[in-house]
């Protein structure tokens, strides 16, 4: 019986890894759709970030209260985790906590460690299930929320409530522990005979165990996958100034060889598409970007626009990238490459007017504690508007032309430049 | 005023520390040649040997890069590029952040490197020198005084204090917005809004920006950026009715109590 246990066990290890793994490759594959951005530079100013921004959680303590309650359900996450090698290994031997008989006091302090922890992250997680439902917060509000969002953010909340609370019944239930925080759950097994608290204590472990495999393989389809992500987004983390845009050299060589067409190649290539009008248009980066993004909604709370009642919401801009990001990813699985479905990122999903309402302030790029830009799409895709589609409201054509006959934006005359060193 | 043009410095042969990039709005709109023109008399008094680019200077570019139009930004950076590297710029001040940022970050990779320094940064520095003095009566002392952080000075360039110390050492009384420094809220200026009208929406960004201002109870507003400027003023002239605040750029406020 032991053993028929102990195989069943391993075989839904090796699916639950098997498929969050393949899970994993469709998402790397799904980033890789993205241009090539090549970022090699300044390695020791990355592993710093990824130290400060992933592991420390710099940004996080914007706000240090939020920050304290989310660094438990953090540190208790990872922390928790390593009892899980104990409890892989017991369920594959049919072995009974194999730790404890080699480490000793040193184990009870460990798992007592881990029952603070697990008690931390309930706790935190019930006041975070608390605050993101009493609706007094916008951003949890927030009509992009709306639907799925708001339920996959809540399932998490209550995933992690109920593993925890099995974590700490099994302990409870089980007869030759005493440990911190589960002993106070003893006195309400007090009543119950050994071999029921026996069957408490192996239905809380397999429940507990098949949770946390339920668990990683959500993960990737909601918006906590950013505790993957965070870290490698951190690492990535533009490192150039916030003001500063990414140079199109295709269009700096075009005006170089309009000025000295004697420099332009012979066999100069027709230049690419300006801009982004759909995913595969974006860099790598950005698509990493969108699958690192949780829906916090700090980068909107932020946003002038969205704060003075326009259509844009960076937030809703992460998540449209990475829903027609995945929609482009069923289409490759379909149909084994992407086969045009008439749709693009560009006006299908992101909306002219949203666009047009960034003022390129860089409030949502500050907030963000997982280094996601979403202005770095929204310039891209104001670049296919411009230079795709001649998409541009009147004023801005009157603007483009001013500069381009008066070298300023307003109709001034340019002898006229200097004319206040004579008023 | 006297202003000297690079042309003039040329020839004569004779360089001078620094090219005053004045900017379009500090050129052409009316209320920023104000602040031009203060800048250009605190350099004077601090005998600080400048010039300008006069008829040659151009847009940077920098709305059109923003609006999406990177053929017009590369024309016009291209242009400028080779303008200021004719006359073997090597440093730059200006009083908009927007020139600011373009010349500081986008123009390197297109072949122009400058050290490039904004007036508030400029104005710091020149304060800790020595090289400007204030009058015994500064008008300022003890005056109530909220700074805006302009976007493209502060988030995008990370200069927060420059403009803080310089108002500090006329020893103002700086009052903080709820939303400052790194969390300052826009004007509406930015990504070439100022070039058009505002998306439809509940309330205008200016207006949320001003009534923060108006909140802190300031004798006045102290702007670093022509577009933030005229922002904010056109703000406050909307509740006027409650409230007489003016807005100032810190150049002003200096070149006002400067001996």
């Amino acid at each position: 019986m032991a053993y028929v246990a102990g195989i069943v066990f391993t075989a839904i290890t090796i699916i639950a890894f098997f498929v969050f793994f393949k899970k994993l490759g469709k998402i790397a594959r799904n980033i890789h759709l993205g241009k090539p951005f090549q970022i090699k530079d300044q390695k020791g100013k990355r592993i710093q970030n990824v130290l400060l921004l992933a592991f420390g959680q710099k940004k996080m303590f914007r706000n240090p209260l939020v920050a304290i309650l989310h660094l438990f359900v953090y540190v208790g996450f990872v922390i928790i985790n390593i009892e899980l090698l104990e409890i892989i290994i017991d369920g594959i031997a049919g072995t009974h906590r194999i730790f404890k008989p080699y480490l000793g006091s040193f184990y009870d302090f460990l798992i007592n460690i881990f029952e603070v922890l697990a008690f931390l992250v309930l706790v935190a997680c019930v006041v975070f299930f608390a605050r993101r439902n009493m609706g007094r917060i916008k951003r949890f509000t927030d009509k992009d929320l709306a639907g799925w969002p708001k339920s996959d953010a809540n399932a998490i909340l209550i995933i992690e409530i109920v593993l925890m609370s099995l974590f700490l019944t099994m302990n409870a239930a089980d007869a030759e522990a005493n440990y911190l925080i589960s002993s106070f759950l003893k006195p309400l097994l007090s009543n119950v005979n050994a071999s029921t608290q026996s069957t408490i204590e192996h239905t809380a472990w397999w429940l507990h165990i098949l949770g946390i495999y339920a668990f990683m393989n959500y993960l990737p389809y909601s918006k906590h996958l950013h505790i993957i992500l965070a870290f490698p987004n951190a690492y990535y983390a533009p490192l150039i100034p916030k003001g500063q845009m990414h140079n199109m050299p295709s269009i700096q060589n075009e005006v170089l060889y309009a000025m000295q067409p004697e420099l332009a190649p012979t066999n100069a290539a027709a230049p690419e598409k300006f801009g982004a009008r759909d995913v595969m248009d974006l860099s790598w980066k950005n698509l990493m970007d969108a699958y690192s993004c949780t829906e916090c909604g700090r980068c909107s709370a932020a946003c002038p626009a969205n704060i003075t009642g326009k259509l844009l919401s960076p937030r809703k801009i992460m998540m449209d990238t990475r829903d027609r990001l995945e929609a482009v990813g069923k289409n490759i699985d379909t149909n084994k490459q992407f086969v045009d479905d008439g749709k693009s990122l560009l006006h299908d999903y992101i909306s002219v007017e949203e666009l047009r309402a960034c003022t390129t302030c860089n409030a949502c790029v500050e907030e963000c504690p997982v280094s996601i830009s979403p202005l770095d799409i929204i310039l891209e895709l104001r670049r296919s508007l411009v230079m795709e589609e001649s998409n541009a409201p009147s004023e801005w054509n009157g603007m483009f032309s001013n500069i381009e006959n008066n070298f300023a934006p307003w109709k001034f005359a340019p002898d006229d430049r200097d004319a206040w060193t004579n008023q | 005023m006297k202003v000297s043009t690079m042309a003039e410095f040329m020839a004569r042969g004779e360089k001078p520390e620094v090219l005053f990039w004045v900017g379009c709005a500090g050129s052409f709109d009316q209320r920023a040649q104000k602040i031009t023109k203060a800048f250009a008399t605190i350099m004077d008094k601090a005998g600080v040997q400048y010039a300008i680019l006069g008829k040659e200077e151009a847009c940077t570019g920098d709305p059109a890069r923003r609006a999406g139009n990177e053929f017009m930004f590369q024309m016009m950076a291209y242009q400028n590029i080779q303008v200021l590297n004719g006359y073997e710029i090597k440093k730059i001040v200006t009083t908009c952040p927007h020139c600011f940022n373009t010349l500081k970050n986008e123009y390197p990779a297109l072949g122009g490197h400058y050290d490039v320094i904004h007036h508030t940064t400029f104005l710091q520095e020149l304060i800790e020198q020595g090289k400007i003095k204030f009058t015994d009566s500064n008008e300022w002392k003890g005056k109530s005084i909220t700074y805006h952080d302009s976007c493209y000075l502060g988030r995008a360039n990370e200069i927060y204090e420059a403009p803080r110390k310089v108002l500090e050492s006329l020893d103002m009384e700086l009052r903080e917005m709820k939303r400052c420094k790194s969390k300052g809220l826009c004007c509406g200026a930015g990504g070439a809004q100022m070039f058009k009208e505002e998306e439809k929406g509940d309330k205008r960004i200016n207006m949320e920006r001003a009534d923060e201002a108006i909140e802190t109870k300031s004798d006045f507003v102290a702007s670093a950026c022509p577009f933030c400027n005229t922002m904010m003023t056109d703000g406050i002239k909307n509740r006027s009715e409650e409230v007489k605040t003016e807005v100032l750029d810190i150049a002003e406020i200096v070149a006002q109590a400067i001996q």
